[in-house]
């Protein structure tokens, strides 16, 4: 056991399910948060750059990082990249594309996602936005955990790679609750297991369950999509919770709940400034 | 919780031949209904106490590295209802543990907590 970790406990003694009364919203502070969230990552592990985070298990563990590197030279997400591009410059039946509804055309813009949306007063991440995309086009929507998603969101990391995350938190009421609430979510225990997000991401990372390495919250979300050996194939952000919420023998949310997409703004927030990595590639 | 100190030997032989016979068929505990489950059947299914997942145990393979490893169970914890009571709910004595609560949210019983117990005090 770390000593350090008692810095984590704090930070989720804080947090812990309906502990944090919704009275204190003018409490909510994402740059002091950013800040603790941060230090104690880069304290815990003083040997780790930080841009390093983003490569999850591989940036805690010498071996498993060999094994990754070994493969690295035909990573197994490539197929989803190819497929992802082909899909993204093939027009919708209106005659429209992916790009059209992306600032910049889709390319190299990964980074900026999840946002808050000051109109509809709502996150919106990558997969909604493709989504929604598709449906304004008059094409139906892709499963969220399925490969056709995790094959766009594929491509855009790649046209991405390098580019910080910068996620902003608007000085809108409606932004700062739903970055509290994707907050809350995150140290909350749930399922029979009574494991928070945290529990593993936050006061366990290196460390292992069986032979698994637990990755660090930190940059966690950078390299999404990812590639598991264990699921044989890719995963999309949505996916990864769902998965999660069923390995503590909790109730998972539908893809694309409202709370999940708070959650994965909270997330994004707290890895501000590292790059995107994805896809990535994990046991 | 039943205490059961005398039968620990006896458990263990069946916690040997319960793994002969079920652990090479992947069989998991709630497979077995009506059987006597041993200890460590128990503690290695990972539907029940999956205790190799964060604990190394002697007997184990690749086991985790979150919680301490169990080993020299007995000298530890020469009083057999505080490991019991670690096991039912160990965030009553420590709220910020990842250990989950077995008993609290019924994933093992009393007396398969017992069992887990009894084989515990064999490592």
């Amino acid at each position: 056991m770390r000593i350090s970790r008692a810095i984590a406990i704090m930070i989720a003694a804080l947090v812990v399910a309906g502990a944090r009364p919704a009275a204190a919203a003018d409490s909510i502070d994402p740059d002091a948060d950013f800040k603790a969230f941060r230090d104690y990552f880069t304290k815990l592990f003083p040997n780790v750059p930080l841009n390093d985070f983003v490569n999850g298990p591989y940036s805690m563990d010498a071996d498993l990082r060999k094994q990754w590197q070994a493969i690295d030279d035909f990573p197994p997400y490539d197929f989803a990249i190819d497929r992802g591009k082909e899909m993204f410059g093939t027009p919708f039946k209106n005659g429209k594309s992916y790009g059209d509804c992306f600032a910049d055309k889709g390319i190299g813009v990964r980074q900026n996602y999840p946002y808050f949306d000051l109109k509809t007063g709502e996150v919106i991440t990558l997969e909604l936005a493709l989504n929604r995309c598709r449906e304004a086009n008059g094409e139906e929507p892709y499963s969220y955990v399925k490969d056709e998603m995790a094959s766009l969101t594929a491509y855009m990391a790649f046209t991405s790679r390098g580019k910080p995350f910068d996620i902003k938190i608007p000085n809108d009421p409606r932004a700062l609750a739903a970055y509290q609430k994707g907050e809350e979510y995150f140290y909350a225990r749930r399922g029979q297991l009574n494991f928070s997000c945290a529990s593993c991401h936050v006061q366990n990372p290196g460390n292992h369950i069986r032979t698994e390495v637990l990755a660090p919250a930190l940059g966690i979300v950078a390299a999404m999509p990812i590639y598991r050996s264990e699921w044989n194939g890719m995963g999309t952000m949505s996916r990864r919770l769902v998965t999660c919420n069923s390995q503590v023998r909790g109730v998972p949310l539908k893809p694309q709940d409202e709370l999940y997409r708070d959650v994965e703004y909270y997330l994004s927030y707290m890895s501000n400034g590292l790059p995107i990595s994805g896809p990535g590639a994990r046991p | 919780m039943r205490g059961r100190t005398a039968q620990s030997t006896a458990l263990f032989v069946a916690a040997v031949v319960a793994v002969v016979l079920f652990a090479g068929a992947g069989a998991s505990a709630q497979a077995l209904p009506g059987q006597v489950l041993s200890g460590q059947v128990l503690a290695f299914d990972r539907s029940k106490g999956n205790c190799l997942t964060c604990h190394d145990i002697k007997g184990g393979d690749a086991p985790g590295n979150v919680g301490p490893a169990l080993a020299d169970m007995k000298a530890r914890f020469p009083d057999r209802k505080e490991l019991a009571a670690i096991v039912f709910d160990e965030t009553r004595r420590n709220p910020q543990t990842v250990m989950p609560p077995f008993g609290r949210n019924l994933i093992l019983t009393d007396g398969e907590i017992e069992a887990i117990v009894d084989f515990l005090y064999t490592r």
